[in-house]
């Protein structure tokens, strides 16, 4: 089954409300066991990397959640958590996709990135471009060291990686949870994989 | 490119929305869940849901609502009204809200932002600002609070500094002067804090008009418009508002 990982930084409402309305079943756990047998996982977060770190640790879930075998979908501060380092809190973070998470730093930019803002697919030939909105709210942004990682890019003031995928791990910048019908189409793919 | 935003807002009183006239004389404008659905369905960005009365029984019945709204909106949920603790913001958290707004308890106690900042995140804190203008010999604004019944003789552009410094991730500022009164935002109130501060800041109190939210973008600087009794009352539709914004070149969600 499609396990959230509480690992207690999150308000998981928003979350299990969308999983809800697209009638995915799930369960919400933070034990080794459930999480080693989930076929699917999503890690939320809301909060402060050096925190989330802190939590995984105490709970025992870091190899757990790097030893995954099953689609894994990372959102928001739970995408930025994959990389290996972030800046916010000078935080060593899960290292499964390689690459930085930085501060989000612009004269005459408004911080945090709040609101709705294009997500530009990097698709192939022969597919047409689709540019929908998703819903931000965040200060640092991920920077994978492999391109072709980058599933998806967003412009403020400058380009940077809102989804990214490396095999079975997954991440969102965005919230899909808070993003209207083009977000529940997106955990509705994540859940259909 | 990051967009301008459309909130329409639901003020509640005894379970139901009204809508005012200079934070006074409440008319009836409707069911809340089913107006947030449609508000929802029509392509609003966020909901705001402001508890009116704040008081103890009204508070159930917006944690009900909330459950209930959020169940079935998926878009940002700013809920406000009588916010005073941290335990308030976390019930509310819980009910399914994603931001909340502060706003007497704020000013009566300032440390309470940046603890629910640190607590929270900045990202869910909205501090909502009830601002009339001074009297026409001494210029700026006063921040009003109790549903804007006490003058605190404070500055309203000093206010939203001290708040954005505390750790306040929005500013949502209300013109009492403005408000239902459909004859335009204060751009001149807008514009003033939007320059003073570097975080988002929302327009409320006084939209008459598609022209009037346009003003708010152009020349107040607004990162986003509250609307209200304009579409409470079917003046206007939020699809066709944001349709007037994009042939007026402002960056919409559509």
């Amino acid at each position: 089954m499609l396990t959230i990982i509480d690992y207690g930084a999150s308000n998981l409402k928003s979350l299990t409300n969308a999983l809800d309305a697209i009638k995915a079943p799930y369960t919400i756990s933070n034990k080794r066991d459930v999480i080693k047998k989930a076929d699917k996982i999503i890690l939320p977060g809301v909060g402060s990397a050096n925190f989330a770190m802190a939590q995984l640790k105490k709970l025992k879930l870091i190899d757990v959640i790097r030893e995954l075998k099953v689609p894994a979908l990372g959102i928001c501060l739970g995408m930025q958590i994959l990389f290996d380092y972030s800046e916010e809190g000078n935080t060593q973070c899960l290292g499964i996709i390689k690459g930085q998470v930085k501060k989000i730093t612009s004269p005459n930019l408004k911080v945090p990135h709040i609101g709705w803002n294009t997500v530009k697919k990097q698709v192939t030939r022969n597919k047409k471009q689709t540019d929908d909105y998703f819903y931000f709210v965040h200060s640092y942004y991920c920077i994978p060291q492999d391109k072709t990682s980058i599933v998806a890019l967003t412009d403020y003031s400058g380009e940077f990686c809102s989804i990214v995928r490396q095999n079975h791990f997954y991440g969102t910048q965005f919230h899909p949870e808070k993003s209207g019908e083009a977000g529940l189409k997106i955990l509705k793919s994540f859940c259909s994989l | 490119m990051l967009t301008k935003r459309l909130i329409p807002c639901l003020d509640i009183k005894n379970g139901r929305v009204v809508k005012g006239i200079k934070f006074k004389n409440l008319n009836d404008a409707g069911d809340p869940v089913k107006l947030a659905k449609f508000y929802y369905q029509e392509g609003a960005d966020e909901l705001a849901i402001l508890d009116i009365t704040a008081t103890l029984e009204s508070r159930q019945t917006i944690i009900k609502l909330i459950n209930d709204i959020s169940q079935q909106v998926f878009i940002p949920l700013t809920v406000g009204g009588g916010v005073r603790k941290l335990a308030d913001i976390k019930a509310l958290l819980r009910a399914g809200a994603d931001k909340v707004a502060i706003n007497t308890a704020a000013v009566e106690n300032p440390e309470l932002i940046s603890r629910a900042a640190r607590r929270f995140g900045s990202q869910c804190i909205v501090v909502a600002i009830d601002a009339k203008r001074r009297p026409a010999k001494i210029t700026g604004w006063e921040v009003m609070i109790n549903t804007g019944t006490k003058s605190t003789g404070g500055d309203v552009i000093k206010w939203a500094q001290v708040a954005a410094g505390l750790g306040a991730g929005e500013i949502l500022l209300t013109s009492i002067d403005r408000d239902g009164t459909q004859s335009g935002y204060d751009l001149e109130l807008l514009q003033a804090i939007s320059q003073s501060v570097t975080i988002p800041v929302i327009a409320s109190g006084g939209a008459g008009s598609a022209e009037d939210i346009y003003q708010a973008f152009a020349a107040g600087q607004a990162d986003t418009a509250l609307v209200a009794g304009l579409l409470h009352f079917g003046t206007l539709r939020i699809k066709d508002l944001k349709k007037y914004l994009i042939s007026k070149k402002i960056k919409i969600r559509l």
